[in-house]
């Protein structure tokens, strides 16, 4: 029954992104991203993954989609059409796709319990952290605890980001005669 | 059945080619942004089939000790990697605007003529 | 701003609910989904929803911009601070088992901090991030204005 599910939403998916991108009302293709987004989320609950599921429904759906608004009340929301022609493109994009599907026959089966992502780390995470960190939720152990570092540089990230954020554009209204 | 234990892959290529059409192809520059963003989540779903488990449940630990646990590794990273996308995102978004303000469009061909003056 | 009656009494009462959730998902991520990625973002998005609705201006005297302007690099440094302080007590950089007298307890008050660390900047960042990008719209408003009037007649033209 998964298996179904999962074929239909990734197929979705696939739909509402070529939707989004041949769409040149911008608006619309914001909001197509949105509703990607909100389906990614779905599909994460699907497998397991609810920390990362309503991470990526806030985010996506929620957060990303009002951003892009507000960039297009910036700017513009048509698209002018562009003047290359995409067969260049299209030949790049085929060939690339097709050495990466050659790549995944070599790759273990979806949800293949013995793929060596399972063999390595994850087992010492799910059978010692109750002993070692005592927090039942193992994401969070190994986010804060044993890859601590890693969250360290990715908050980091987003700080450097809020910093350039606010750089490029400043933050409030400014006086209409200041130095910018 | 080959073709569905490979099926999440292939639609994660497929995924990943549009958005990668979309960076290549258009010269509009949101329209840029929105083919990185379909592009990152390609990613994101490749990391997270890859730690499914037949049977599993959500890693959180249970009482029950015969309980199968997905892999919760992708999670972790995944999680941050989402975070870490909006924020730059954003900073791109953010130079998408001074660009506009700086040119009056934000398409790449109108952008290109400005500055080699043939317009 | 007198439109949209339901939206504003909807919002009004939906405003407490999502900022409560978001403080259940940040102190209660050890034990269920969640954490400091998650709540910022809820925390975040409760802010903006807040901004959308009633303004700008109201949203900046509720969070006033120098309180955000705090915040962003406030959870940076709890979280190299909880690092520097388990260094301090004879650990490895951001290793918490020496922060309690009981290894396991001092993982527990580690990833709390860590934790709402995480959560500040997230938090403090996206909304810093809207309001810029809102506060760059209502300064422009005249030439954002004029600019997509004129944008329109040229998107139906060509």
């Amino acid at each position: 029954m998964s298996v179904v599910i999962d074929i239909l939403l990734l197929g979705l998916m696939g739909i509402t992104a070529i939707a989004a991108i041949r769409m040149k009302n911008l608006f619309a293709a914001v909001m197509l991203t949105g509703i990607y987004s909100l389906l990614s989320a779905l599909w994460f609950l699907i497998l397991d993954a609810a920390d990362v599921s309503f991470t990526e429904a806030a985010v996506g759906a929620g957060f990303s989609t009002v951003l892009m608004l507000s960039t297009l009340t910036l700017t513009r929301s048509a698209e002018k059409p562009s003047r290359h022609s995409p067969i260049l493109p299209l030949f790049v994009v085929v060939v690339t796709g097709a050495i990466l599907v050659y790549a995944t026959l070599d790759m273990p089966g979806f949800a293949d319990p013995e793929a060596p992502i399972h063999t390595h780390v994850a087992p010492h995470y799910i059978e010692k952290s109750e002993a070692e960190i005592g927090v039942p939720n193992i994401v969070t152990s190994v986010l804060a605890s044993y890859r601590g570092f890693d969250t360290l540089g990715e908050t980091t990230v987003i700080f450097t980001a809020g910093v350039g954020v606010l750089l490029l554009l400043g933050i409030g209204r400014r006086r209409e005669d200041g130095d910018e | 059945m080959n073709w569905i234990e490979h099926y999440n892959y292939w639609m994660v290529i497929l995924l990943m080619m549009l958005g990668f059409y979309t960076i290549i192809a258009r010269g509009n520059l949101v329209k840029k942004i929105i083919g990185l963003n379909i592009f990152q989540t390609s990613v994101f779903i490749l990391f997270i089939s890859m730690g499914k488990i037949p049977g599993g449940v959500a890693p959180i630990l249970r009482d029950d000790p015969t309980t199968v646990y997905s892999n919760p590794l992708p999670h972790v990273l995944i999680l941050t990697a989402i975070v870490v996308g909006v924020a730059t995102t954003a900073l791109a978004l953010a130079l998408v605007v001074r660009i506009n303000e700086a040119y009056g469009t934000i398409e790449e061909d109108d952008i290109h003529d400005l500055d080699t003056g043939s317009l | 701003m007198t439109h949209h009656f339901i939206l504003r009494v909807i919002t009004k009462l939906l405003i407490p609910l999502i900022l409560l959730f978001a403080l259940y998902v940040q102190f209660h991520g050890d034990f269920g989904p969640g954490g400091g990625f998650q709540a910022g973002v809820i925390f975040a998005a409760g802010l903006v929803l807040y901004a959308l609705v009633f303004g700008l201006d109201t949203a900046s005297q509720v969070i006033k911009e120098w309180v955000l302007l705090l915040l962003v690099p406030l959870g940076v440094l709890i979280y190299a601070g909880v690092g520097l302080a388990s260094l301090y007590f004879g650990g490895n950089y951001l290793d918490y088992n020496v922060l309690a007298h009981d290894p396991v307890h001092g993982q527990h008050l580690g990833i709390l901090l860590v934790e709402l660390g995480v959560g500040v900047t997230v938090a403090a960042v996206l909304t810093t991030i809207f309001f810029s990008f809102a506060g760059r719209g209502q300064r422009d408003v005249n030439e954002v204005l004029k600019k997509s009037s004129g944008d329109g007649d040229a998107g139906q033209t060509s």
